[in-house]
Parts: C-alpha cells; structure tokens; sequence
C-alpha cells in the first residue's frame, strides 16, 4: 500500500505520516501542494491519497479534480484533510469524487475509522 | 453615505458663508444688478475654493500623521524605507511566530518519535518475561531456561531503569517546548492592537476624504465589491462556528452531511 500525502505544513504531514504508520502503513510520500502531487501520482502508482485542501499553487479539490479527470487515476481513492468546514465546499468535494472528509483538527481515531471505511468499501 | 449625511461634514461658517450669498445674489438679480450678481457667482466660487483647500490640507495632515503613526519612514527619495515600518515589523513578527510554532511541532514530534521505540521495547520485552514467568510457576521450565531467564530478567530491569529515565526525559522537553505558545501570544497581541489601530486611522481618512468629496460634489463609482470568496481557493479554520449555520461545528457534521447526500 502505497500512500501520498499533501499539506503544504511539514508538521501536518508528520503527522498524518505518523497516524498512518500506526495503522501499518509504512510507504508513505509526501508533497506540499498539488502541483508537485500530481506528476507524483502519475508516474508513482499510488493507492491511496490524503490531501489538504488550502494549499498555494494546487489546491487540493483541484487536485481531486484532476485526478477524477486522468484516465489512469481516476479510482484513486481520495481523502480530505482539511480544515475548510463550509457546508458548500463539503457537498462540492463529495461532487467531485472525494472517497472521505476529515475536518481539522482531527483525532486518531477519526482518521483510522475513515481510512478503513474507504477501504472497506472498496474490498467489498 | 447618504447626501445629508456628507453635507453635514461642511463647516458651519462655510454653510453659512454659501446661504448669505445665495441670498445676496438673488437679491442682485431681483435688482436688476447682474454685475453685482456676477460678482457674488465669483464670490461663492472663492469659497468653495476655499474651503475645498482647507479639506484638503486637513486631508493630507490626516494621510501625515497616519504614516507617522505607524512609523513608515519616507525617505528623500520618496522610498518607503521598510526596515523602520511598523507594518513590516508586524509583517516580521509574524513570520517569528509561525517559525516558533513550527519549531516547537518538530521538536515535539521528535521526542515523541523518540519516546514510541523505547515504549514499544519495554512492552515487548515485558510480554516475553511474563509468558516465560508463568511457565516457571506451572514448574514447566528447565534448570538451564531458568538461567537463561534469570540474566535476561536482570537485562530487563536495567534497561527499564534506563529508558524509564530516557521517557520522563523526553516528556518534560516536551512541557518545555510548549513555551511558545506565552511568546507567540505576546507576539499576535501586538499584532492585532496594531491591526485595530490601523483600522482606525483608515475610518479617520474615509471621513475626511469624504468631505473634499461633499464640496467637490465628487461621485465615486466603487464598484460594490463581492466580498463572496472563490469556495475552491479555500478559507482556512472558519471563526465563530456555534454563530453560523453555512459551516459545519465538527467532524459529526460533516460525517451527517455526507450521509444526507447518499455516502
């Protein structure tokens, strides 16, 4: 399972890295905007994303965006972390195509049970 | 600003310098008198100049005093000096805080990293030593296992010692590394103050430029601006979440919005 995560904070990728290395997920990258993420994605063969959305250059829905517009990563499951909390941009995100949505500031426990829900879903 | 409103920025003498000669010049004119009336036409012309001067100088002596306020130092050449303003002092300080705060996340995170190894070691070790602890209590061990374990547990206990130590070490850098947080509030106090000082001085600014404007009879054409931000750019954490209904309070929220729309 291989992981990419983009935050434009080292600290949150740190952090994100660190929860996902608890849950057993080891081989993780990093990015720090969806300009360097996406040509990553493209040549990388990721399995999963979590990405912020408030980033300089790239935001992150853009990147959702792209990724559902690029034939070869368009089932690219996709989480949102982020701390934009507006009822409009989360109907957006599930628009276009987000697989979860985790609202800063977030627990543990909030990002393993949506992880594994997202994969839940897409074992079953 | 409705018209009334602007007309009542006008200086009393300047209302009343206008009204005595708009009476004088209809009287003129009732005369017959169309010199003298022209005269008081260039009369009241003056006195608009005047007055419009006179704004104008309380104007720029406003726009001086606000710059001298802040401290941007315009030199001879006309050049905002930046290391003496007190915006890019602020600007600064900022930067100061967001470099503090991220230190402290880093060397937070460091000694955890630290921390989990040595936790995650001594509840190995401590789960081998207890299987092979109840085995020589159901007298299912052999005399030379039983040595075996009796050096390891003398191992066990140093080490635990040590990394006990190593642990409480590691948790009180981390108390020391929330410092920041007295700093970086002192910091973003002196900020904001400045912030609502220059807001002030702003509002003082529009209210003057506001009567040049009543006497010139400018109009600006502003164009009503859409303060309603581009959503996909995006916001950062939102302020005053109990108050608002567009914004959701929590991570149930979202998980509930989500649900409505079928996922």
């Amino acid at each position: 399972m291989k992981i990419l995560v983009v935050d434009d904070f080292s600290t949150m990728r740190r952090i994100i890295k660190n929860l996902l290395r608890d849950l057993g997920f080891t081989n993780t990258d990093e990015a720090d905007d969806g300009q360097t993420a996406l040509p990553m994605l493209k040549s990388g063969k990721y399995d999963f994303l979590v990405t912020d959305w408030n980033m300089p250059g790239m935001t992150g829905i853009d990147l959702l965006r792209a990724v559902r517009a690029d034939d070869a990563l368009k089932t690219l499951p996709v989480l949102m972390v982020t701390a934009e909390a507006k009822r409009d941009q989360i109907v957006a995100a599930a628009q276009a195509g987000v697989n979860g949505y985790v609202v800063k500031p977030f627990t543990a426990a909030v990002l393993k049970e949506k992880i594994e829900k997202i994969f839940e879903r897409i074992d079953g | 600003m409705s018209e009334s409103d602007q007309n009542q920025g006008l200086e009393p003498e300047f209302q009343e310098e206008l009204s005595q000669q708009a009476h004088s010049l209809v009287e003129h004119i009732e005369r017959g008198d169309y010199t003298g009336a022209l005269d008081i036409v260039s009369e009241l012309n003056n006195t608009r100049d005047r007055t419009l001067y006179l704004e104008v100088g309380k104007l720029t002596r406003s726009l001086h005093e606000a710059i001298r306020n802040f401290q941007i130092d315009v030199g001879q050449d006309g050049q905002v000096r930046k290391d003496l303003s007190e915006i890019t002092d602020a600007s600064d300080r900022l930067s100061y805080v967001v470099e503090m705060t991220n230190k402290a996340a880093n060397k937070t995170m460091d000694l955890v990293e630290d921390s989990m190894p040595v936790a995650t070691s001594i509840k190995d070790e401590a789960k081998v030593l207890k299987e092979a602890w109840e085995r020589l209590r159901r007298r299912e061990m052999e005399p030379e296992e039983f040595r075996q374990l009796y050096r390891r547990i003398d191992v066990f206990f140093d080490d635990l010692t040590k990394n006990s130590e190593q642990v409480y070490t590691n948790l009180s850098n981390i108390l020391m590394a929330q410092d920041y947080q007295d700093l970086t509030g002192q910091v973003i106090q002196k900020v904001t103050r400045l912030v609502k000082d220059v807001e002030d001085n702003l509002v003082k600014l529009v209210v003057m430029a506001g009567k040049v404007d009543s006497i010139t009879g400018t109009q600006h054409d502003l164009e009503q601006k859409e303060e309603e931000k581009d959503d996909s750019k995006g916001f950062g954490p939102q302020m005053k979440v109990e108050e608002r209904t567009d914004v959701v309070s929590g991570q149930d929220d979202v998980d509930d919005l989500l649900s409505s729309l079928g996922f």
